[in-house]
C-alpha cells in the first residue's frame, strides 16, 4: 500500500514537462531494445550493377606467362633408341655419363626377357589401383623379395618414384608434427614435407650439431608443453646418398641422436640402393647400422634396377600403414606387372652376383679419381670442381668461381656439356626448379659413373671435360 | 511453355548475357541471389542434383543423370549397422586392451615403446574394427590379364583377414566387372602387344632419367605429338602416373594469390596438387552450377580474403566422369560460366577420355564441344588404352611453359618405353589410323554394352548413381554389412565386383561399383546381369521406388522434350 502512495505522489508531484521528458525517454530505450542491430557490412552491401561492374572489370593474369623461346629446356634433347650404355642423343653416337643406370641392368637381355615373358603374360597396363583389381601375383613377390633383399619385415611398391617418399612422409606425419629435415633434401622430400602440413625445421646440410641444437631446441620447448609433447611425432628426414650434393648422410650419428631425442628415422635411398654396401642394401649395410633402427627406408626403382617405381620398406608396423593412407599408392593405378617383372629379375642379378656391385664400388672409386685428377690439374686459375664422395655415382661439376649469375653460369656449363657431346660424351646439367626449390644447389654437370663404363670410357670422359673446361672456362 | 521453362532456369542465358546485358542481368541474378540469399533447408547435394533445372539450351541431347533419394527406412538402419559395429569395435578394443582377445595389430619395437606413437588410437579404430571384417573384398591379387574375365589367386584367412594365406590354387575366369578396362585394351595378344614386345627388345623397360636430362626418348616425342592430335589441341605432354600428373602439375599452373575452384567430389590428385599449389581452394557442390556460379561471382566481386586484392587467376577444376557417382560433368555449362568470368578451366578425363563420346575423345567430344574452350585438359592412359601415366593437353604455350616448370619433367623418370608403346598403338586404333575400324567397334560396344547394362539393372529395380551413359555404374548397397556380403556373394558367383564404403562414399552410401568394359560379351553381361539379381533379392537390395519406365517425375519429361 505504502508503495502505491508514493507512486501515486510522484506522479501527481512531478513537474508535467518531467513525466514527459521521462516517457520520451523510456520510449527511446524500448526502441533501441527492439531496433535491428547495427550492421556494419551493411554499409559494404553493393547494389547488383556494382558487382557486374566488377565483373566485366576484373582481367585475370594470364594462365601461363609468356616464355622466352630460346631458353635451353623447351626443346629437349632428343634420345633415339634405348638410353643405354651407348646412347644416341640429338642423332649423335654418344657414351653416356648421365642416366642413372649404375648397374647397367637396362638393356640386360636377362631383364628384357622377363619383362617380355611378364608382358606376354599379362600386357602393359594394369587398369586399377591396388584395391580393385590392380594387385598382380608380380606385385606380391616384387614386395616379398624386396623385403627379403633389405632384410626387413614388409615392403610396399608405388607405381613412380617420386611418388613414393612424396606419399609416405605425410602418411605418417599429420598438421601439428614436427619434422627435422636436412637442407639438401630433394624435391621429392620437399613435395612430401609440404603435403604432411607439418612443421619443417632445416638443420644445415649434414651437420649433425645443427641438428642437435634443433632437437634440444624442441626438448625443451616440449617440457613446457608436455600435454602437446606426448602426441607431437617427430621425425628426422634424410637422404642416404644426396643426389643433389653427392654424399653420404652420417646414419649411425643419427641413429644415436635418434634414441636420444625419441625421433623417427625415414631414409631415401634412391641414389644409395643398389650401390652402397656389399649387396647394394644402401646405406644401412654401408655404415653396418641395423636396418631396424631406421624406421622407413624408401627408395625408387629407377635407378638401379632400372625399371619404374618406387618402394618403401621397414617393420609391418609402419609400412603396413601405407596400404590404407599413401596416396600415391592407394589412389594410383599399380605398376605395370612388366616393369614389377623386369625389377625382380634386376634384384636377381643383384643378389646373384654381389661382384656386380663390388665392380660398381671399383668404377666408382676409378671415376671419382679420373675425375678428381680433373679437378686437381684444371685448378690453376679455374674451374671446374668435383662435388662428392668417392662412393657417389652420380658426382657434381660445380663451377670453380661463380660468375654471379646464375644464367651465365649455367651457360657456361651448358658449352661444356655440348662440347663433350661433340664428342661423343654424353653429360648432363643438374636440373632444378629454380623457384621452387628451398635450397637452390649450384648450378652443375652431373656425372653418372656406371658399371659399364670401361676404364678408357672414363679416360675419354675426363680428357674430354677438361680440354672443353680450358677451352671455355679459361678467360 | 518453352518460355516458362527458361524463365524457371536459372542463369538461363549466360550465353546471350553479352549482347543484352541489362535483361540478362534482371533475369539471371535477381533470381540468384533470391536463391542463395534464403535460409535453404537443408537437403543432400544428391538429390539436388537430380532437381536442379539445367541449361537445356546449352546441350545437344538429353542430359540423364539420377540419383534417386535414399530411402528413409534405409538410412536408419544403415546408421543402427554403424552404431552396432561401433560398438563391437569399442567392446573387441577393450578386450584387446585386456589381452582377453587376441590382438593381431602388428606392434611397435620395444626399444621404441617410449616414442611417441605413431598412430593414433583412434586413427585406426575403423580399419580394426569395421575394414577387418570385410577386407577379402579388396587387394584380390590376380594372375591374368585384366580383361574381361581374369583368373583370381585364390586366398584363405584361418584369422578373419588379419592374414591371408595363398592356397597356390587359381579361380578361373571370373568375369570381371572391376577393372577400367573401358575399350578392353587390356590385352596380351594382338597389335598393342606385338608392338608394345618389339618395343621392349630394343628399348628395356626403364629409362633411367628425367625428361629435362637425359631421359626424353623419341618414342615419347612421337607419343606426345599423337595424344595432341587425338586431343584436337595444339600440343600436349605426357607423364609416368596419372594420380602425378595432376598433384605435379597443378602446382605449376597456380601459386598464391591464384583462387581454385574444385568440384567436392574431385579425385584426392586434385586436391593433392590444388593443396601443394599454395593457392585458395574454395569447394562446389558436386556438378551443381549455381554453387560454382555463386562462388565465381563472390570471388571476382570479394576478391581475396582480408586485402580484397582482386585475384590473379581463378582455375576450375573438374572431372569428366566421376569415378564413384558415375556422374557425367555438366560441361557445357562450366564452359559457359568460365567464359562468362574469364575463369580457367582444369578438365580431369581419367575416366572419360576413350570412354565417352563418338569418337572416344571424351567429354568434350561426347558434348560436341570444342577441345579449345577447355584450357587444361588433362587424363590418364591407364584406364581405356591400358598403359599407365597421364597427359596435360592445350595450347603451345601451355604446355612450353610446363615442359620448363612441371615437377614432373624435372623431377621424375620419364615414362617407360613399352608403356608408351602401348599408348601409341591403342590410341591410333581408336582413332581408326590403323586401317582398320576395330575401335569403333570397341567404341559402338562399350556404348551398347553400358546401355544395355544401366538399363537392365533399373529394370530390375536397383538404385542405380549416375548419367545414363556413363560406363562407370554404382549400385546402391547403403548397409555396412552388405558390402561385404555382396562382393563375396558375387565372388562366389564368379563376378569380380568392386565395393566401396566409407571414406571413399558419403558414410551412409555404400555402393558396388561395375565397370562395363566393350571386351564384355552380351553373354558375359548377361551373367553378371542375372548373378546380381539373385544377390540383389538375395541382400535385399531392390531399394529403387520409382515407377517403371523413368523418369517418373512431371518436370523431368517436360524438360526431355524441350531437349529433344
Amino acid at each position: 500500500m505504502f508503495q502505491k502512495e508514493v507512486l501515486f505522489c510522484f506522479f501527481s508531484q512531478a513537474p508535467a514537462y518531467h513525466l514527459i521528458l521521462e516517457g520520451i525517454l523510456i520510449l527511446w530505450i524500448i526502441r533501441l531494445l527492439f531496433s535491428k542491430t547495427y550492421k556494419l557490412h551493411e554499409t559494404y552491401k553493393l547494389t547488383e550493377k556494382e558487382k557486374e561492374d566488377l565483373i566485366e572489370e576484373w582481367q585475370p593474369e594470364a594462365l601461363v606467362p609468356p616464355v622466352s623461346k630460346d631458353y635451353p629446356t623447351l626443346n629437349y634433347d632428343v634420345v633415339t633408341g634405348p638410353p643405354s650404355h651407348k646412347i644416341t642423343i640429338n642423332g649423335k653416337d654418344c657414351i653416356n655419363f648421365a642416366s642413372f643406370n649404375f648397374l647397367g641392368l637396362l638393356d640386360n637381355e636377362r631383364v628384357k626377357q622377363k619383362a617380355l615373358a611378364s608382358l606376354k603374360k599379362y600386357g602393359v597396363g594394369t587398369c586399377g589401383p591396388r584395391g580393385f583389381y590392380g594387385t598382380f601375383d608380380v606385385h606380391l613377390e616384387l614386395e616379398s623379395r624386396l623385403s627379403k633383399f633389405m632384410k626387413t619385415e614388409e615392403a610396399i611398391i608405388y607405381s613412380y618414384g617420386f611418388a613414393t617418399i612424396a606419399s609416405a612422409i605425410p602418411a605418417y606425419s599429420k598438421r601439428g608434427d614436427i619434422i627435422f629435415v636436412d637442407e639438401a633434401a630433394c624435391f621429392a622430400i620437399q613435395k612430401g614435407l609440404q603435403a604432411s602440413r607439418s612443421l619443417i625445421k632445416y638443420f644445415k646440410h649434414n651437420d649433425m650439431e645443427d641438428l642437435e641444437r634443433l632437437l634440444k631446441e624442441q626438448e625443451l620447448e616440449d617440457l613446457k608443453n608436455p600435454r602437446k609433447a606426448r602426441v607431437t611425432r617427430k621425425f628426422i628426414v634424410v637422404e642416404g646418398l644426396y643426389i643433389n650434393t653427392a654424399d653420404i648422410c652420417p646414419l649411425p650419428e643419427l641413429v644415436k641422436l635418434k634414441y636420444k631425442y625419441k625421433v623417427r628415422i625415414f631414409l631415401e635411398e634412391s641414389m644409395s640402393f643398389g650401390v652402397l654396401g656389399d649387396h647394394g642394401r644402401g646405406v644401412t649395410e654401408h655404415f653396418g647400422v641395423n636396418i631396424d633402427d631406421i624406421d622407413l627406408i624408401s627408395a625408387n626403382m629407377e635407378n638401379a634396377l632400372a625399371s619404374i617405381g618406387g618402394f618403401c620398406c621397414g617393420r609391418s608396423f609402419v609400412i603396413d600403414h601405407q596400404r590404407l593412407s599413401g596416396q600415391g599408392y592407394c589412389f594410383s593405378a599399380s605398376l605395370p606387372p612388366m616393369l614389377a617383372a623386369a625389377a625382380i629379375e634386376a634384384l636377381n642379378i643383384m643378389e646373384e652376383d654381389p661382384e656386380e656391385t663390388h665392380r660398381l664400388t671399383f668404377k666408382l672409386y676409378f671415376g671419382f679419381v679420373f675425375l678428381y685428377s680433373v679437378h686437381n690439374k684444371l685448378s690453376f686459375g679455374i674451374c671446374l670442381k668435383l662435388v662428392g664422395v668417392p662412393v657417389a655415382p652420380a658426382l657434381h661439376l660445380e663451377l670453380e668461381r661463380s660468375s654471379g649469375s646464375r644464367e651465365s653460369d649455367m651457360k657456361q656449363l651448358r658449352s661444356v656439356v655440348d662440347y663433350c657431346m661433340e664428342r661423343h660424351v654424353a653429360l648432363t646439367l643438374a636440373r632444378y626448379l629454380e623457384k621452387e626449390e628451398r635450397f637452390l644447389p649450384p648450378p652443375s654437370i652431373r656425372v653418372v659413373v656406371t658399371v659399364e663404363q670401361t676404364e678408357e670410357d672414363i679416360q675419354k670422359a675426363v680428357a674430354c671435360i677438361r680440354e672443353a673446361a680450358s677451352a671455355l672456362l679459361i678467360s | 511453355m518453352t518460355e516458362s521453362a527458361t524463365s524457371k532456369l536459372l542463369n538461363g542465358d549466360i550465353c546471350h548475357r553479352t549482347s543484352n546485358g541489362k535483361k540478362a542481368s534482371k533475369n539471371g541474378f535477381v533470381k540468384d541471389h533470391s536463391l542463395f540469399e534464403q535460409p535453404q533447408k537443408y537437403r543432400r547435394p544428391r538429390d539436388k542434383n537430380q532437381n536442379v533445372p539445367h541449361n537445356s539450351s546449352l546441350y545437344k541431347k538429353p542430359f540423364v543423370e539420377s540419383f534417386e533419394e535414399t530411402p528413409l527406412w534405409v538410412a536408419v538402419l544403415t546408421y543402427m549397422g554403424y552404431g552396432i559395429l561401433t560398438i563391437f569395435g569399442y567392446l573387441r578394443d577393450f578386450l584387446r586392451h585386456w589381452n582377453i582377445e587376441k590382438c593381431h595389430v602388428a606392434r611397435e619395437r620395444d626399444e621404441q615403446k617410449d616414442f611417441v606413437p605413431l598412430y593414433q588410437d583412434f586413427e585406426n579404430f575403423y580399419t580394426r574394427n569395421l575394414y577387418m571384417r570385410i577386407r577379402d573384398n579388396w587387394n584380390r591379387p590376380i594372375c591374368s590379364v585384366p580383361g574381361a574375365k581374369v583368373d583370381l589367386v585364390e586366398r584363405v584367412t584361418r584369422d578373419y583377414n588379419w592374414t591371408f594365406e595363398h592356397t597356390g590354387k587359381v579361380v578361373k575366369d571370373i568375369i570381371n566387372m572391376g577393372s577400367y578396362n573401358y575399350l578392353g585394351f587390356a590385352e596380351n595378344t594382338g597389335a598393342c602387344a606385338d608392338a608394345a614386345l618389339e618395343v621392349t627388345k630394343m628399348y628395356g623397360a626403364g629409362v633411367g632419367s628425367t625428361r629435362c636430362e637425359m631421359g626424353n626418348l623419341d618414342i615419347h616425342e612421337e607419343m606426345e605429338q599423337l595424344v595432341a592430335r587425338f586431343l584436337g589441341v595444339e600440343s600436349a605432354m605426357a607423364f609416368g602416373m596419372g594420380f602425378a600428373t595432376n598433384s605435379m602439375n597443378i602446382p605449376a599452373l597456380m601459386g598464391k594469390g591464384c583462387l581454385i575452384l574444385s568440384d567436392e567430389l574431385n579425385h584426392t590428385s586434385l586436391v593433392l596438387g590444388a593443396r601443394l599449389s599454395g593457392s585458395t581452394i574454395r569447394v562446389f557442390k558436386h556438378n551443381n552450377m549455381q554453387s560454382l556460379e555463386k562462388l565465381l561471382r563472390d570471388a571476382i566481386v570479394h576478391g581475396q580474403p582480408r586485402t580484397h586484392r582482386p585475384w590473379k587467376k581463378i582455375l576450375i577444376v573438374v572431372e569428366g566422369i566421376y569415378s564413384m557417382e558415375g556422374s557425367i560433368v555438366r560441361l557445357p555449362e562450366v564452359i559457359a560460366l568460365k567464359k562468362r568470368y574469364k575463369a580457367y578451366l582444369y578438365l580431369d578425363e581419367a575416366h572419360s577420355i576413350g570412354a565417352l563420346g563418338p569418337n572416344g575423345r571424351g567429354v568434350v567430344d561426347y558434348f560436341g564441344l570444342d577441345s579449345k574452350d577447355v584450357d587444361i585438359m588433362m587424363g590418364t592412359f591407364t584406364k581405356s588404352f591400358g598403359a599407365a601415366g597421364g597427359y596435360i593437353g592445350g595450347k603451345k604455350e601451355l604446355i612450353d611453359y610446363l615442359r620448363r616448370h612441371s615437377h614432373s619433367a624435372m623431377y621424375a623418370t620419364s615414362m617407360s618405353p613399352p608403356v608408351a608403346q602401348q599408348i601409341i598403338t591403342s590410341m591410333k586404333i581408336i582413332m581408326g589410323e590403323d586401317g582398320t575400324t576395330l575401335g569403333a567397334d570397341r567404341l559402338r560396344q562399350l556404348s551398347q554394352n553400358t546401355t544395355y547394362f544401366r538399363r537392365s539393372l533399373h529394370e530390375m529395380g536397383f538404385i542405380i548413381y549416375g548419367n545414363e551413359d556413363s560406363p562407370v555404374v554404382p549400385l546402391m548397397l547403403y548397409m555396412p554389412a552388405k558390402i561385404g556380403a555382396f562382393g563375396r556373394e558375387m565372388l562366389k558367383r564368379n563376378i569380380g565386383t568392386v565395393v566401396v564404403g566409407f571414406p571413399a562414399t558419403p558414410i551412409i552410401e555404400s555402393r558396388a561399383r561395375f565397370c562395363v568394359s566393350a571386351a564384355h560379351t552380351r553373354e558375359m553381361l548377361d551373367t553378371a546381369l542375372e548373378a546380381i539379381s539373385e544377390v540383389g533379392d538375395l541382400l535385399q537390395l531392390k531399394y529403387s521406388r520409382r515407377e517403371q519406365p523413368l523418369p517418373s517425375l512431371g518436370w523431368m519429361s517436360e524438360e526431355s522434350l524441350l531437349q529433344d
